[in-house]
């Protein structure tokens, strides 16, 4: 440790000078509250710190010791179902001792010191192991067994396990290599800024089943891909992330409230303890951790908080899961970047945004993907990453919404007419895109229906048909079109309806399994198919707008999962009312 | 800290900033005060100190100020409320001195005026609806007990009609409790505060309530401080004395305005239209100042107001507000105009927490439905009515016809209302479905089955086309 002092407070930078041996990213405790901060500059023997807590009363000649590590999270048995601040300080911890307000210069351990978990050893005395191997495991949560793996940078021969109830700071094994022999505890630590190392990156070919119809059907994504979704204020960001973290079909949710607000951390605290995934029937908060740092929290550990969130998420992809991280907003990430480095006095680049910002945020979504896990074993993970993008007046010629679209493969847009309307997800469906089509193809033809992807363009088709027929319509009214163009708006406006439109908080369309998302298209699809051949017979469209089946097609969402054999009943419904004609 | 430290080394001054040179031990955010040569004492705030170089703003401005005469003394401490229940009908100044001629307060404590922020852990989700018998926002925009609902307005619609017409309504259903109203002015005039003042005093709220008052012609720099203190003097009713709590912090405008000013001054690196980078988490810092907490009996409800500039909702002001408040209410000079009081914007109007407030056992169990309808219905209609205003009448079919007088009648019978008319939500939530009759049943797909046979008016029957 060595000491140096405060010559500089202005906000949440800090500079201090004779900071010796010092280096780049290292934590330091500022002033005499002993305040976290990090470096991010060095120059000759000053250094730029910024301090994650409020700097109001700290001033010049305080003392700032460094504390010679960079950033790092620990990793280990405690992580699920608990919920840490940007510099990973769980806030439950916090409360205890602070109160129902957190107070300043806390520094408590990060994951429980004192609980014991069972570990149970699967390698024995004489086994070679490297870095990622499977020493043991953790039964964390009925939901997530912690696989406990070598640390990055060790290897050698096994020469100490045991099975038995440890805590995280207890050493389970022991390696020899070379001669020198280490420990190895349930926990590790990684610095945060640093990509967690894997064997290989794979291409993503299975889509993250998010329940959403039009992610899933129209717009989907991979699991181990990328997404964004930008969108003004009140568009559904927030909603269409915690949809995310509720139903997809991800082993692991990292969620990251970076720089939002406080209830809607509080609704997934005290939601997703209530709430049964799918799948197994347990609790959502099972296979959850939650990173909070709101608006009202200080911007530098905002600006942590990314990059805390994305780590856990992938020490987790390192033991083979399937892991998904929501960071909402990431707009908050760049403007606390913007704020340090006005405090730097950097030059800016556009917006008043420094010019590394590009960088950074393709950095942070490159730490997404499908990975063969560092491991000596075949053992693949994934890791994919949606972020919400919150741009001024929701324009998207914002910087951070440009450098994301760069990197990304998936754009939801968010349109603040749709939400007007409350169609939701307001999810533009004509310049919203998916790159992930092609991967996914052959798993959806296969597992799902050959038809699927048909019948998604030719809906899709309808949609952009219903835009620039609406346009004629505007300029010469409706009775202008032909029956077939009428038909169009007519599906068009069904598949709006009974197919996009999905409401978050009911119960029964909250979630819409693949298989009932195919039924559900091909219902609407059919009687288009079927009303189109009508109408070239010379049927009236009218009348076959009428059809009591099409109230039933309305309600086909309602549905339930358990009883979709309903939809075949409806086909044939339909054929048979279209024969009866 | 100990003794005050006073220093005469003024260097320069320079707007609401002034710099003092061969200071020590001096800290970031401390106060300070400035004493000149006519005995006159006025405040300010550390905001950068650098070596022996303190940088001070001064919220009552730098009029009369000279280099040579100021002597600056720092007193060791953040700026501090000094809280009481005796504040209760009093009426404070921007910087929370007494100015209604009324005796000084005897603290109970004095608290630092930043706050520190809630713990997630700690927050109760608001979920209690509030009925405020306004149809607009009871229906549509539904308000719960510790939300942050601010209003977007603009110059000379009635917004304080609106907010004084909500403090004087607002009910949490079958429930007595105490309450109390906080209210915070930066820079509006006096005859808008006037207007609040005798409001209050009419219904006996002032007994109730607490005032900060920085008028137009106050200093403007003080802005920065009055909401600051009108919220924790609220967090110490709500949190301390168990108070539920009403906040109307008017006009937020003139505080963003305060903040570009320093900004400027200091010569920051301006953000979009001028103001600074850091005002959404400046913004943050009071609109988060809202809530429940697990276990406490108190709540704090804040109603902000902002008038945006130029009616745009995409300045700076409303949208980063509206980036953390939870919904907004946004008045629309076009519903002003044609005389619809309250003039709500029904459609850009939002309520994040309406869900967590509505439903069986809260309001009714049809609120959502319904609501959901009239939202898409009206949103259709204001379609189909532009369409006639390019196409005339006779190019709508029927059915648009329909949504045209559909929307004309939500304006005018259930956005419509007396500022002294106060609806029970049932009467709103029935006002719905009257106006939904004029629908066949196939046009409300937003509506269950279960609900048109629960809730459904007796005798009346969708036309069925
Ligand atoms: N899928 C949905 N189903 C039902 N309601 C929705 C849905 N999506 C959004 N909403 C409604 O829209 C409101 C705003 O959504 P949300 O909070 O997600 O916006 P946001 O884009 O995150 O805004 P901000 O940028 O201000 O955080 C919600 O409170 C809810 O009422
Ligand atoms: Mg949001």
């Amino acid at each position: 440790m060595n000491g140096g002092k405060i010559v500089k407070v202005s906000g949440p930078l800090v500079i201090a000078s004779d900071l010796t041996e010092v280096k780049m990213y290292d934590v330091v405790k500022v002033g005499l509250p002993q305040l976290i901060g990090e470096v991010i500059g060095l120059d000759g023997n000053t250094a730029f710190i910024q301090v994650y807590e409020e700097t109001s009363g700290v001033g010049p000649e305080e003392p700032v010791i460094s504390t010679g590590e960079p950033l790092s999270v620990e990793l280990g048995p405690g992580l699920i179902g608990g919920i840490y601040d940007g510099i990973q300080r769980p806030l439950t911890v916090i409360q205890q001792m602070s109160g129902n307000w957190i107070a300043r210069g806390i520094d408590i351990p990060k994951l429980d010191r004192k609980k014991k978990w069972t570990f149970k050893a699967k390698v024995s005395k004489g086994d070679q192991v490297v870095t990622g191997d499977i020493i043991g495991t953790v039964q964390e949560t009925e939901l997530v067994e912690q696989k406990i793996m070598v640390p990055p940078g060790l290897a050698g021969e096994v020469t100490m396990i045991k099975s038995g109830d440890f805590s995280v700071e207890e050493v389970v094994c022991q390696l020899k290599q070379d001669g020198q022999s280490a420990d190895i505890k349930m926990a590790q630590r990684w610095p945060v800024r640093k990509m967690r190392p894997v064997k290989e990156k794979l291409p993503p070919v299975e889509p993250l089943v998010t329940g959403q119809r039009v992610i899933d059907t129209f717009f989907p994504v991979a699991k181990g891909g990328t997404a964004c979704i930008p969108g003004p204020f009140g568009s559904g960001k927030t909603v269409v992330q915690h949809q995310l973290a509720k139903w997809a079909d991800a082993q692991i949710i990292v969620y990251v409230g970076c720089g939002e607000r406080g209830n809607e951390m509080t609704d997934v605290l005290m939601e997703f303890p209530q709430l049964k995934d799918p799948r197994s029937g347990e609790p959502l908060i099972k296979r959850t951790v939650l990173i909070a740092n709101t608006s009202n929290m200080p911007v530098s550990a905002r600006e942590a908080s990314v990059y805390t969130g994305i780590t856990i998420a992938e020490y987790f992809r390192d033991m083979g899961y399937t892991v998904a991280l929501m960071a909402d907003s990431t707009s908050r990430w760049a403007e606390a970047l913007r704020e340090m480095s006005g405090r730097l006095e950097e030059m800016p680049g556009e917006e008043g945004y420094p010019a590394y910002l590009s960088m950074r945020l393709a950095e942070f979504y490159e730490r997404a993907g499908k990975v063969k896990c560092a491991c000596s074993e075949d053992r693949e993970g994934s890791l994919s990453v949606v972020g919400a993008v919150s741009p001024p007046g929701g324009d998207l010629s914002d910087p951070v919404v440009q450098s994301t679209l760069r990197v990304v493969k998936v754009f939801w847009s968010l349109d603040d007419k749709l939400a007007y309307m409350r169609h939701f997800p307001a999810i533009n469906w004509l310049s919203s895109y998916s790159l992930y089509l092609d991967n996914i193809s052959d798993y959806l033809g296969k597992r799902i229906s050959p038809d699927f992807l048909a019948l998604r363009r030719e809906a899709i088709k309808l949609l952009q048909d219903e835009a620039s027929l609406e346009e004629i319509v505007r300029l010469v009214g409706v009775e202008s079109l032909s029956p077939n163009d009428r038909l169009t708006l007519a599906t068009a406006k069904s598949l709006r309806e009974d197919f996009l439109h999905q409401m978050a908080f009911d119960p029964e369309d909250t979630y819409t399994s693949l298989q009932k998302q195919h039924l559900l298209l091909k219902l609407i699809m059919h009687f288009h198919h079927l009303a189109k051949a009508a109408v070239s017979r010379k049927l009236n469209l009218d009348e076959i707008l009428k059809y009591k089946v099409r109230e039933k097609i309305a309600k086909a969402k309602y549905i339930p999962e358990n009883n979709l054999k309903i939809f075949n009943e409806l086909l044939n419904e339909i054929e048979n009312v279209f024969k009866a004609v | 800290m100990s003794k005050a430290k006073e220093y005469s080394t003024v260097t320069s001054i320079a707007g609401p900033l002034l710099m003092v040179e061969h200071t020590a031990g001096i800290k970031y955010d401390e106060i300070a005060e400035i004493i000149l040569k006519n005995g006159e004492v006025r405040h300010g705030r550390v905001l950068e100190i650098n070596q022996d170089k303190a940088l001070i703003q001064l919220f009552e401005g730098s009029m009369g100020l000279n280099l040579a005469d100021s002597r600056v003394r720092f007193l060791g401490k953040s700026l501090e409320l000094g809280v009481s229940l005796d504040m209760l009908g009093r009426i404070f100044n921007g910087l929370g001195h007494p100015i209604d001629k009324g005796p000084d307060i005897i603290p109970e404590s004095k608290l630092d005026i930043n706050g520190l922020s809630i713990n997630p852990c700690a927050r109760d989700y608001p979920n209690e609806f509030i009925q405020t018998g306004i149809s607009a926002i009871d229906g549509m925009t539904t308000l719960v007990r510790g939300q942050k609902l601010p209003i977007f307005s603009a110059a000379g619609l009635p917004h304080n009609e609106l907010a004084a017409q909500i403090a004087r309504q607002a009910k949490v259903l079958g429930q007595e409790e105490q309450f109390a109203v906080v209210f915070g002015a930066m820079g509006i005039t006096f005859e808008e505060a006037d207007y609040f003042i005798t409001d209050f005093k009419k219904t006996g709220a002032i007994e109730r309530a607490v005032l900060f008052m920085n008028l137009a012609d106050d200093p403007a720099i003080e802005r920065i401080a009055t909401p600051r203190m009108a919220l924790t003097c609220a967090e110490y009713l709500a949190f301390e004395k168990g108070m539920h709590v009403l906040v109307i912090l008017t006009d937020m405008t003139n505080y963003c305005e305060a903040l570009r000013q320093i900004s400027a001054a200091r010569k920051e690196i301006p953000g979009r239209r001028g103001y600074p980078g850091y005002m959404y988490t400046d913004l943050a810092t009071i609109y988060e100042r809202a809530g429940r907490i697990i276990g406490q009996k108190g709540s704090i409800t804040q109603f902000p107001i902002l008038t945006m500039p130029e009616d745009d909702k995409t300045h700076p002001i409303p949208d980063l507000t509206g980036y953390i408040t939870e919904g907004q209410v946004i008045l629309s000079r076009e519903l002003h105009r044609r005389s619809i009081y309250p003039p709500i914007d029904i459609l850009p109007s939002l309520s994040r927490l309406k869900e967590k407030g509505i439903g069986e056992n809260k309001t009714r169990g049809d609120h959502g439905s319904v609501t959901s309808q009239i939202f898409s219905s009206y949103a259709r209609g204001k379609e189909v009515k532009e369409l006639a205003v390019i196409l005339g009448e006779a190019a709508l079919t029927e059915t648009d016809k329909i949504y045209a007088r559909f929307s004309d009648d939500l304006e005018a019978t259930f956005i419509s209302q007396k500022e002294d008319d106060e609806r029970s939500i049932a009467d709103t939530l029935d006002l719905c479905w009257k106006l939904l009759l004029l629908f066949p049943r196939n046009e409300l797909k937003r509506i269950k089955d279960a609900d048109i046979e629960k809730y459904y008016l007796k005798g009346q029957q969708f036309e069925d086309k």
